[in-house]
């Protein structure tokens, strides 16, 4: 369906969860989402709200007590959904890597498409990050990326 | 078949498709205002149909089948109240049909169990007990100007309404922001995405092309009241147009320098300023 590919990658929904984060990451991301970035001129919302929202912004690596939110919020999204790990955390723990509590990147708990390194990853990689999700979102035939 | 039914599909088809095309155009025009009075770029015009679009092919998630039922009662009672405003029948019955749309919104937010919907429901009921006294008295007003209730009979009235209810028009500004969902009245939710009032308010629980639908439905709504307000000039429609344009321009600007306030400030101002206003002018009409 071309048309619903098409407008796909002009209207990425996006949903934030900061996980086990410094918090650093979080606040480049709320940065990004400030009228001096302006993402809405990419069609870019940030919603609040799984269900509806299109890609998932993780924050933060994951642990024991935060994989059943993390899935949660995942498994709320309608399909097709992209997820995005920003920041070196979310994509592999980073600094906890080897802490007792934690399971590594979010990749560990739901399939991500687009890693955002940095620590903290900077409000253009970030923005960057979206749009290539919402490229893969256009790619995908409506069955969504990665899947459960 | 009767000459008449076929000028009534007809209109009744220019107004569904043109509604559609407008109302996203406005939308599209409002958020790129919004951007601007922001000093944002903002999205393109066209923005609207691309979120519509994409929500309606997404993967149709419920939370239980009333949701669907409602959604579209919504949507096929805005466009109802619009196609038969235009077709020019009784205004009275046309605002019993669109207080049914905004009824089946309740209904739908009250069918799921999310508090946040729940909550927003109450709200909507509020706003509704806020904005219908007044469109009522606006009704009676353009009924002891008129001396009939029928939307066609208002454009062969020789003089414009604004000349003889200028404050019941104020008192619409007050409910039309209410309808539009526009700060400081948009305590159920807000007609920007971005928006955040507890989640997205009544809108909260539907997902996908159920949202679409609720979305498309708010653009008949938002024409439905522009064209209701453009009745204040109907035998010019030139100065109509410029009325409408300024009068969204005004309830842009308000929204932008404004902040949302609470349910209790709102049935304040639109029940003493707004029915006062429109009261008083009908009684001065009365004597």
């Amino acid at each position: 369906m071309g048309v619903y590919r098409w407008a796909r990658q002009r209207s990425p929904w996006i949903v934030h969860f900061n996980a086990a984060s410094c918090n650093g990451c979080a606040i480049e991301f709320f940065t990004a989402m400030t009228p001096i970035y302006d993402t809405e001129r990419f069609g870019i919302i940030n919603t609040g709200n799984p269900k509806h929202a299109d890609i998932l912004v993780m924050t933060g690596g994951a642990n024991h007590r935060n994989a059943r939110v993390i899935k949660n919020i995942f498994w709320q999204m309608p399909a097709p959904k992209a997820v995005v790990a920003v920041g070196v955390c979310a994509c592999s723990a980073g600094i906890f890597h080897d802490c007792y509590n934690m399971l590594g990147g979010v990749d560990k708990v739901i399939p991500v498409d687009v890693y955002v390194p940095g620590c903290a990853a900077r409000p253009e990689a970030i923005i960057e990050g979206i749009l290539r999700a919402a490229e893969l979102l256009a790619e995908s035939g409506g069955e969504g990326v990665g899947g459960d | 078949m009767n000459p008449l039914f076929w000028s009534w599909s007809a209109v009744t088809i220019a107004t569904v498709l043109g509604g559609f095309l407008l109302g996203g155009f406005l939308t599209g025009i409002d958020r790129k205002l919004t951007a601007r009075m922001q000093n944002r770029v903002g999205p393109p015009i066209v923005q609207p149909f691309f979120d519509v679009i994409k929500l309606w092919g997404k993967e149709r998630v419920m939370v239980n089948p009333m949701q669907l039922l409602y959604a579209n009662t919504y949507l096929f009672f805005s466009v109802a109240s619009l196609v038969l405003l235009i077709l020019g029948w009784d205004l009275l019955m046309i605002l019993f049909i669109s207080a049914f749309a905004s009824v089946a919104l309740v209904l739908g937010g009250y069918s799921v169990e999310s508090p946040y919907a729940r909550i927003a429901s109450q709200r909507e009921i509020i706003q509704i007990a806020a904005a219908e006294p007044v469109l009522v008295l606006a009704m009676v007003g353009m009924f002891l100007v008129t001396g009939d209730f029928t939307a066609a009979a208002i454009p062969e009235h020789p003089r414009p309404l604004l000349v003889d209810l200028p404050l019941v028009f104020v008192a619409l500004l007050i409910a039309i922001g209410i309808k539009l969902r526009k700060s400081p009245f948009d305590v159920s939710t807000s007609a920007h995405h971005a928006h955040q009032e507890l989640v997205r308010g009544i809108y909260t629980e539907f997902a996908g092309p159920t949202l679409a639908v609720l979305e498309v439905g708010h653009w008949f709504e938002m024409i439905f009241f522009l064209v209701f307000l453009g009745l204040f000039w109907a035998p010019d429609w030139r100065i109509a147009g410029l009325l409408l344009t300024s009068t969204f321009i005004l309830e842009l600007l308000v929204d932008n320098i404004s902040a949302r306030y609470t349910w209790s400030w709102l049935l304040k101002v639109a029940w003493v300023g707004g029915m006062g206003l429109a009261a008083v002018n009908v009684a001065w009409l009365y004597l």
